[in-house]
């Protein structure tokens, strides 16, 4: 039960990083139309800057800073540079030019960095762990992780809900010509909407840091994952973009910390642990290819 | 008639190639364009519902990986005796192994497509690439194949009278294949089934208002896709003696998706120079500097936002430009 109950909180942590890189891409591409699959490379970007400055300076809080500043000013470098001229055109263009950025931001990572990992400090108040529960004893940076994600998520919802430019998000996300019809600027909306992406996509990346490697194509490790939310979801759905990842999180979780013990009950160990870590890789997968046989555009699809 | 007589000039070169590549004593040359033949094909099947058919797929490397697999796994079987699943014997000969390697990917892909071919836009994308990891992740876990390492194949497969272990011999059997899987793919893109296939890129509810169930034909044309990329994954695990998961990574699918939209999507022949300009462009500036992938990605972003059309599209600017100046 203990164990359940851990690998449920694992699962909850990364789900709450799925929701972060999820909510901006999915408004980038609910509102701008864009495929964006350099998203995943704003993550790593937010990590290694982030990471090089906690190091430099010994602090882990004034890694986040920079984690966020390095993120939102290369996500609208990109968004000026490349991405608005890929508004009009099909989704093809927009999947290869964004891969070409992938392929340049990893190799410019190699040429700063090198390709080994870099490892992260801790912040001292958050090493070790906790007993939460009578025995469950849990690191706290993973429950801050869970926090600082929930606490993004009820700003986010605020932000979309309740406030003039969450108006515009909605509005453009359900029919994007009409805002522009009415007079909105909605390329200012565009780069703001990018920038939030951006923002969003570092601090995830910045907290992995401590947990996962920050090295090379960690990026695209989490891109495909956080595509299968995005698409769950609903494409322009901020609460598709919640429910989806913290499902997605927590079932990824659970079936790789369960599915291989399980098969061993049934067959040799070796197989049994192949085969366990390919089909629990294979879920989320197969979990998209079912709910867009049900629901062909997601569970929270905008303007449906 | 311009056409012909340059198509027969590219045969002759093609023809004359591992002659060329002796005297100048480069094999490397002949392999690179043995891989080009192969990632053309590939990519040919892939424009083909991609630039006629409007349907954008991001898992096509799946199909590649398949016809890759029944090589390496038909040619396990025939080293260890062993029949697969206890009735199919394994074999290693080229008019075995290629027939099936099409007919299984074809499968692989009617099952794909019937589910895929429900969605459209950018859940037709994401559904492709999601199957695509599926199989991915599939042959991963797949110990008795060799999981993350793949199958080393221990021979190329055998064709009656050939050598095959011959370099030389083994291009002129791709080159074969080539030219009529060019032909083949001509011969379909102006037949009726192409043109409907055109057709329905163009305005699906216009066909379906013709009379024309867009399903099926989308379906058929995807099948004959899927068909095309396992033919090329087959001969690929002949080239290289080797069948790996990563043949079916995503990125891969983005490769032949960069070939085809680099040649120019929807030509005919843009695939096969795509794939020609994409792995020769990989091999120079690999032999240039560690730092290749970036300069690979800034010439595409540039491609990709500076010309519409691809080389294609280009070559007939210049031709056009160069037969207006002869006037």
């Amino acid at each position: 039960m203990i164990l359940v109950l851990e690998q449920i909180l694992n699962g909850l942590q990364y789900g709450v990083m799925l929701f972060l890189l999820a909510a901006g891409l999915t408004l980038i591409f609910g509102i701008m139309g864009v495929i964006n699959l350099a998203h995943g490379s704003l993550y790593m970007v937010g990590a290694y800057a982030g990471t090089y400055v906690a190091a430099e300076t010994g602090s882990f809080w004034l890694g986040l800073p920079a984690a966020l500043a390095a993120a939102a000013v290369t996500g609208l470098a990109i968004e000026a540079l490349v991405i608005r001229r890929l508004y009009n055109r099909d989704h093809l263009d927009q999947v290869l030019a964004t891969f070409a950025l992938i392929l340049m931001f990893n190799q410019i990572i190699v040429m700063l960095f090198g390709r080994s990992p870099v490892f992260t400090l801790l912040p001292a108040a958050f090493d070790g762990s906790v007993e939460i529960l009578p025995g469950l004893f849990y690191p706290p940076y993973r429950l801050l992780i869970i926090g600082a994600g929930l606490l993004v998520a009820v700003g986010l919802y605020f932000l979309i809900n309740r406030t003039r430019i969450g108006m515009l998000v909605r509005a453009g996300s359900t029919n994007r010509d009409m805002v522009r019809a009415l007079g909105v600027d909605i390329r200012l909306l565009y780069t703001v909407v990018f920038g939030l992406g951006a923002l969003l996509a570092g601090l995830a990346g910045y907290m992995a840091g401590p947990i996962l490697a920050v090295q090379v194509g960690m990026g695209e490790q989490i891109l495909l994952a956080t595509f299968v939310v995005v698409v769950i979801g609903g494409v322009g759905s901020i609460r598709g973009a919640f429910v989806a990842g913290i499902a997605l999180g927590v079932i990824d979780t659970c079936l790789r910390a369960f599915l291989p013990g399980l098969l061993r009950n049934v067959m040799p160990a070796s197989e049994a642990d192949a085969l366990g870590v390919g089909i629990s890789s294979m879920g989320i997968y197969l979990l998209m290819a079912l709910v867009l046989l049900i629901r062909p555009k997601g569970l929270f699809a905008a303007g449906s | 008639m311009r056409n012909r007589i340059l198509a027969l000039l590219l045969i002759c070169v093609l023809i004359a190639l591992p002659t060329i590549t002796r005297e100048l004593g480069e094999a490397s040359l002949l392999a690179l364009a043995t891989r080009i033949l192969i990632y053309g094909m590939a990519a040919a099947s892939l424009n083909f519902i991609l630039g006629y058919g409007g349907m954008v797929s991001f898992g096509h490397a799946a199909f590649f990986g398949i016809g890759a697999y029944v090589v390496g796994i038909l040619a396990t079987h025939h080293a260890s005796g062993e029949p697969l699943f206890g009735i199919i014997p394994g074999t290693d000969q080229m008019l075995v192994t290629l027939p099936l390697a099409v007919l299984v990917a074809g499968a692989f892909a009617a099952a794909i497509g019937a589910l895929s071919l429900r969605t459209g836009g950018v859940q037709f994308i994401m559904i492709t690439l999601a199957f695509a990891q599926m199989l991915f992740f599939l042959f991963v876990s797949l110990k008795a194949y060799g999981g993350e390492d793949g199958i080393i194949i221990s021979r190329t497969n055998a064709l009656p009278g050939l050598n095959m272990r011959d370099k030389a011999t083994f291009y002129y059997v791709v080159l074969a294949i080539a030219v009529l899987f060019f032909f083949g793919l001509r011969r379909l893109t102006q037949s009726s089934f192409g043109t409907v296939i055109s057709g329905i890129r163009q305005n699906e509810r216009r066909m379906a208002a013709l009379g024309i169930p867009a399903y099926r034909y989308k379906l058929y044309a995807f099948i004959l896709s899927g068909m095309g990329a396992g033919l090329a994954g087959a001969l690929m695990a002949n080239f290289l003696r080797f069948a790996s998961p990563d043949m079916m990574h995503w990125t891969k699918s983005g490769e032949l998706m960069i070939m085809v939209i680099l040649g120019g999507v929807g030509t005919l022949f843009g695939p096969f120079l795509g794939a020609g300009a994409f792995l020769i462009l990989e091999t120079f500036l690999a032999e240039w500097s560690e730092n290749w992938p970036f300069a690979l990605g800034l010439i595409l972003l540039v491609v990709v936002l500076g010309t519409r059309g691809g080389l294609q599209a280009l070559i007939d600017r210049v031709t056009a430009l160069v037969r207006g100046g002869a006037k």
